[in-house]
């Protein structure tokens, strides 16, 4: 099927962005990389009157290093997260979306908006305890991304909203491993272990609505329990659902395993050079 | 909307509705109909083509966002006098394609790829390429169309383990 009729700004600012969603009153879109957004539009699941290209916004695609923050722009390409050399555990990431034909046009704020919940960079947002930077009408806001996911592909931002920018803290250690069944698909189970603020991030992504953290596990890793037995417990705590891709004990089991995998790298990372 | 934009070297003005897809407007508007639509949902990779030298889907994108961008399609890939792109000449030597369907996207991810990563191994070509679907090949002579294009036209020396005939046959090279 083909897209609704739209109408079509180009926007050269924040401020035109935001002003152009609010007069939309709710019936205008964001189009980042359209990756996500032209074919839900084509299935015409969504039908906005307008759309607002953020891709020639100046000052979205840049990628700073603030301490121990990466700020990572809104328009950043999910090809140059793979890239840059400042936040390591963004860059692992970023190689699971999808192709290169995904990643070359897919955004960052556009991955974080669209809030899929077997996404790569929400399962990061979360695992680095990452505060989402929020343009409004009135003004900008910081958003905890733990506050950011609400349920599947649904966030606590407005419709005259718009993320400009999201700070990934840089991890002491990292562990991160994926499973999905073919190169390039979505996760089945992504895992995620973090040392954030002296504290260790068991994050994982595919398992609920939103990206989830293994409380629990976090605990048994913080007192030094064996990654196998951390690994059983985080797959225990999680409670993922049945779908075609998989039964509930098929995914427990891959979270097990994948947890094992991410703890084996977080174990064998040192500290990283600053 | 009025837009102009360049293809495959060649300036284009159109005057498209906003919903219109960029492969829509190469195919219909362009008449360039080497662009493929397979899913239009960004899944199968026929529409890949190059954006100011960077591959994006075509299906995915709107007319409209490469006003002023440079695109290229496979069209663009042949020689002025009709010679074939030394990749597209690799497909056929190895047999890189049977309806041809995929191929345009297939062609234009190889050459991103083999601009992008002159050495890729094997196993890189593959991971690369597996953003685009083919529902007849079986993807080894695929495999074997761009790792020969990166040997700069020289026979593959190994072939390996899955792409050996069972049998044990050669395969012969024209
Ligand atoms: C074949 C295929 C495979 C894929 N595989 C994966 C994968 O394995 N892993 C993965 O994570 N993703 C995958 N994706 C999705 C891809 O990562 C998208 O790029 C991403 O989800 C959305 O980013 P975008 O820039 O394309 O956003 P768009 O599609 O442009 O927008 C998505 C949504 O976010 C809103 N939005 C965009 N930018 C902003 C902003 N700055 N502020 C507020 N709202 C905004 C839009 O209005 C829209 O609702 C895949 C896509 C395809 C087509
Ligand atoms: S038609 Fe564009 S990816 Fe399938
Ligand atoms: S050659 Fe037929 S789809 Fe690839």
């Amino acid at each position: 099927m083909k897209c609704a009729p739209f109408d079509y700004v180009r926007a050269s600012s924040v401020e035109e962005t935001v002003k152009v969603l609010g007069e939309a009153a709710g019936e205008g879109k964001i189009l980042a990389g359209g990756q996500s957004l032209v074919p839900v539009l084509a299935l015409r699941m969504a039908r906005p009157a307008v759309l607002v290209d953020v891709n020639r916004v100046p000052g979205l695609s840049t990628i700073r290093r603030l301490d121990d923050i990466v700020e990572v722009g809104a328009t950043v390409r999910h090809s140059r997260l793979v890239e840059q050399p400042e936040h390591p555990l963004l860059a692992e990431a970023a190689r699971w979306i999808g192709h290169t034909a995904i990643r070359s046009r897919g955004t960052t704020g556009g991955s974080i908006a669209h809030a899929d919940p077997s996404a790569e960079l929400p399962v990061v947002a979360v695992a680095t305890g990452a505060s989402v930077t929020v343009a409004g009408p009135h003004g900008s806001r910081d958003v905890d991304a733990e506050e950011l996911f609400v349920s599947a592909l649904m966030t606590s931002l407005d419709e005259d909203e718009m993320i400009t920018a999201v700070r990934f803290a840089r991890p002491a250690r990292w562990g991160f491993a994926e499973f999905a069944r073919r190169h390039g698909d979505f996760a089945l189970v992504t895992a995620v272990v973090t040392e954030v603020r002296g504290r260790p991030r068991i994050t994982f992504g595919g398992v609920a609505s939103v990206p989830q953290r293994a409380t629990t596990a976090e605990q048994a890793l913080a007192d030094g329990k064996p990654a196998t037995e951390v690994a059983r417990i985080a797959a225990e705590e999680i409670e993922p659902t049945a779908d075609l891709h998989g039964s509930v004990e098929f995914r427990r089991g891959i979270a097990a395993e994948m947890t094992r995998r991410a703890l084996v790298q977080f174990d064998s990372e040192q500290e990283h050079s600053r | 909307m009025k837009i102009s934009f360049s293809v495959n070297g060649e300036r284009a003005d159109l005057d498209v509705e906003p919903r219109r897809t960029l492969a829509d407007a190469l195919r219909d508007d362009c008449g360039l109909t080497g662009t493929h639509l397979g899913c239009e949902h960004g899944v199968c990779g026929a529409c890949t083509i190059l954006i100011d030298g960077e591959p994006a889907r075509a299906c995915l994108m709107f007319a409209v966002q490469v006003d002023g961008a440079s695109v290229s399609t496979v069209e663009g890939l042949q020689g002025t006098d009709g010679e074939l792109h030394p990749v597209q000449e690799a497909f056929v030597a190895c047999h890189g394609l049977q309806c041809g369907f995929c191929t345009p996207g297939m062609l234009m991810s190889a050459c991103h790829l083999l601009d992008t990563k002159p050495d890729a191994d094997r196993e890189t070509i593959r991971a690369e390429m597996s953003g685009n679907i083919c529902r007849c090949t079986g993807y080894q002579s695929i495999v074997d169309a761009v790792e020969r294009a990166r040997e700069g036209m020289c026979v593959p020396a190994v072939r390996d383990s899955n792409t050996a005939a069972p049998w044990g046959a050669t395969f012969p090279e024209e």
